[in-house]
């Protein structure tokens, strides 16, 4: 999940790092107040969980607090990359001598986290990487063994960093290894992490993205962050067909029938389970389909969630068939999807036989489930027909009732 | 032959009275020539028996119930519980552990893969569903009750190894029926760290003599495929590979996970596209639908087979 700014500024200042003075505001008024209380020039930025701000207009100069006003007025109307902001940061504008950048991810590879350093701060460090590979630092470092500052030093002296600079940046980066772990991020970002004219160091930006997994244990930071539970933070915002089907998946704790995204197309899918939903939608589009959503089923689930699903996809605007397709299933019953199936369609007064394209679901209890498919006249394959098979012979027949 | 397990692997189930786990015990004990599962673990159940088989509250009891180091553990506690059981089995000698659970945090992964390195043990996992020799042994969920596994599993020359558990079954499936068996298949999991990649894996199938070509399954995020493009590479393996890619539609949908938790289209490097470009260069065929697998998997070892008798001659 990722953190705003403003958040993400608390998470590495509860750390340890100082950061430059600011404070978060959602109306104009509350921003004038804080840049008033700043006294000075002062910089205003969007509160969007998305990039690309300052090219957007969301982040401007204001020498003076009627200045900043205007500006938070502005910018809080602004949409960008279609999010509305959550607020503004108005941050003092610091007089910056040297820009570094900052940063710990994982080494999927390595199975480490890598801290990574740089003299060449407020750029994107992808960038730097590439054209000036020696002006970035790297170094793993164990979750297992303590955490010696030595090891964020080593990260910024290869940069060619050295002095006050080196002593003072080393403290910083540390910390925010430490913080990495302890808070469970997958990204911690201080960019730019800027050494000001009296040689001090503050953060003037930061990014954090912490893992949903970890969300349980972490509970304390976000209640003293004051992000709610219900708050998903996706990359994109759930609509509300997303929703109704997080509600579907609620229903009981009966496996799962979720992961509910919606398409525009008009052949709904009720599909699994992980790796063969990823398949089963790439192969319904490689035949010219058009889904009109993405899901999940797995685990065995009850008839109710599944019947709860399709009947959720059977009512979407624009669906004119289901195609009920899985990879062989072990732990998934065959006749418990096809009994869910059968009796959404049956609820809504559909003719399964007519609304399910096809039913590909071949493993546990497949016996029982085809003979079930066979009394409504259902199209059902086995093993025998291949995915990608079924996707098609789905897709054909959309084709010929649109 | 295999590898990571065989009919002599000795191996616990830790958790094993939570209702999967009982599935999963009888799964094992039930298939090829029976698992020899020597015990179970759940705190505070000692005494208690699953399928015949005796829990203890610690790896510990189990080891010296067994009376000799026990060498694998299939682990289904629940997530917060997950890195205990997994540094429990490592500290008592397990040198194999296959971690069923999922969502867990990366942090609690990376300090199960550190240490299972410094003491030499394997994990598999986590999010996954196991190892399988067809008709000999499995070890874990993977390919679900013994009559089920038989169906799609048969004994042969391939290796699979996949990101999905549920798409083992489905590619293993598909090359039974033609005629293709398999050596070993490993579910590897489906989270962005995972005890063991393809690369890692690779070393044991080349050593294996009846392993004659290797299957994937892969996904969009991170960068494993890469990795065993350059092992490919690097080490002029003699087994051929086919792989085949899934979720082709997140390149579409950066930031999204889909699937599995490790599927997250976060930088170039992470997307189908360019990891389909990557395998490509290292010689490995990306089959464009899982039916078309068997027959390149038949040219390919037919190619090699042609190749090393001329070299012969």
């Amino acid at each position: 999940m990722r953190f705003f700014e403003y958040e993400s500024r608390q998470i590495v200042a509860k750390a340890g790092i100082p950061t430059s003075p600011h404070g978060f505001a959602t109306t104009a008024e509350e921003a004038r107040r804080i840049a008033t209380e700043i006294g000075g020039p002062t910089v205003i930025k969007s509160q969007v969980l998305t990039g690309g701000r300052m090219k957007a207009g969301g982040v401007k100069f204001a020498d003076t607090p009627d200045e900043a006003e205007a500006h938070a007025r502005d910018i809080l109307a602004l949409e960008i990359g279609g999010h509305m902001p959550r607020g503004v940061l108005v941050d003092s504008k610091v007089d910056v001598k040297q820009e570094y950048y900052a940063g710990v991810v994982w080494d999927g590879m390595r199975k480490q986290p890598v801290i990574l350093f740089s003299d060449m701060g407020g750029i994107d460090i992808e960038e730097v990487a590439e054209s000036h590979p020696d002006h970035v630092g790297r170094g793993h470092f164990s979750t297992i063994h303590p955490f010696s500052d030595f090891q964020a030093k080593q990260v910024i002296a290869a940069t060619g960093v050295t002095g006050k600079a080196l002593q003072r940046a080393t403290p910083i980066l540390a910390r925010l290894a430490k913080l990495f772990v302890e808070r469970d991020m997958t990204l911690a970002e201080i960019n730019p992490l800027a050494e000001l004219a009296d040689g001090s160091f503050v953060a003037v930006d930061a990014h954090m993205d912490m893992e949903n997994e970890a969300r349980p244990r972490q509970k304390a930071l976000l209640a003293e962050l004051g992000v709610g539970e219900e708050e998903t933070r996706q990359a994109r915002e759930a609509t509300p067909f997303e929703i109704a089907g997080e509600a579907v998946d609620a229903m009981d704790h009966r496996g799962v029938a979720g992961n509910v995204t919606e398409f525009d197309g008009n052949l709904g899918l009720v599909i699994g389970a992980g790796g063969g939903s990823l398949t089963l939608f790439d192969a319904v589009r490689a035949h010219g389909g058009d889904p009109a959503n993405y899901c999940e089923i797995g685990g065995n689930p009850s008839v109710k969630k599944a019947a709860g699903l399709a009947k959720l996809v059977l009512q979407k605007p624009g669906v004119d068939k289901i195609a009920v397709m899985m990879s062989i299933v072990s732990n998934t019953r065959v006749d418990i999807v096809a009994r869910g199936v059968i009796k959404a369609c049956i609820e809504l007064g559909y003719d399964p036989a007519e609304k399910i394209a096809i039913f590909r679901i071949p493993g546990a209890w497949e016996e029982e489930g085809f003979k079930i498919l066979e009394r409504y006249g259902v199209e059902y394959a086995d093993r025998s027909v291949s995915m990608h098979e079924a996707a098609r012979r789905a897709v054909e027949k959309i084709g010929a009732a649109a | 032959m295999s590898i990571l397990i065989d009919a002599d692997t000795t191996f616990i189930v830790q958790g094993i009275t939570g209702r999967e786990a009982v599935n999963l015990t009888r799964e094992c004990l039930d298939y090829g020539a029976g698992a020899k599962v020597v015990g179970g673990v759940t705190p505070g159940r000692r005494g208690r028996e699953v399928h015949g088989v005796p829990v203890f509250d610690s790896v510990a009891q189990a080891v010296e119930h067994h009376g000799a180091p026990i060498q694998g553990s299939v682990v289904t506690a629940p997530p917060a519980f997950t890195k205990d059981a997994v540094l429990e089995a490592i500290e008592n000698g397990i040198e194999l552990v296959v971690i069923v659970t999922e969502r867990i945090p990366r942090g609690d992964v990376a300090q199960m893969v550190e240490l299972a390195g410094e003491r030499g043990a394997r994990i598999i996992g986590p999010n996954c569903l196991g190892i399988i020799v067809p008709d000999v042994v499995k070890m874990g969920g993977i390919g679900g009750p013994a009559r089920d596994a038989a169906k799609a599993y048969s004994p042969g020359s391939v290796g699979v190894i996949s990101r999905s558990g549920g798409m083992t079954t489905e590619m293993s499936s598909t090359l039974t029926a033609a005629g293709l068996g398999q050596s070993t298949a490993v579910s590897i999991g489906g989270d962005a760290i995972i005890g063991q990649a393809y690369a890692e894996l690779m070393p044991l199938f080349e050593a294996d003599p009846e392993t004659e070509a290797i299957v994937i399954y892969t996904e969009p995020g991170g960068r494993m495929e890469a990795q065993l493009a350059e092992w490919v590479t690097a080490n002029d393996s003699r087994l051929p590979i086919v792989a085949f890619m899934a979720g082709r539609f997140m390149d579409e949908m950066p930031g999204m996970s889909f699937g599995h938790a490790g599927t997250i289209v976060e930088g170039k490097e992470d997307t189908a596209t360019e990891k389909i470009a990557r395998l490509a260069e290292a010689g490995i065929v990306v089959a464009e639908e899982i039916s078309e697998i068997p027959a390149i998997v038949k040219t390919k070892i037919a190619a090699r087979a042609g190749a090393a008798g001329r070299a012969v001659a």
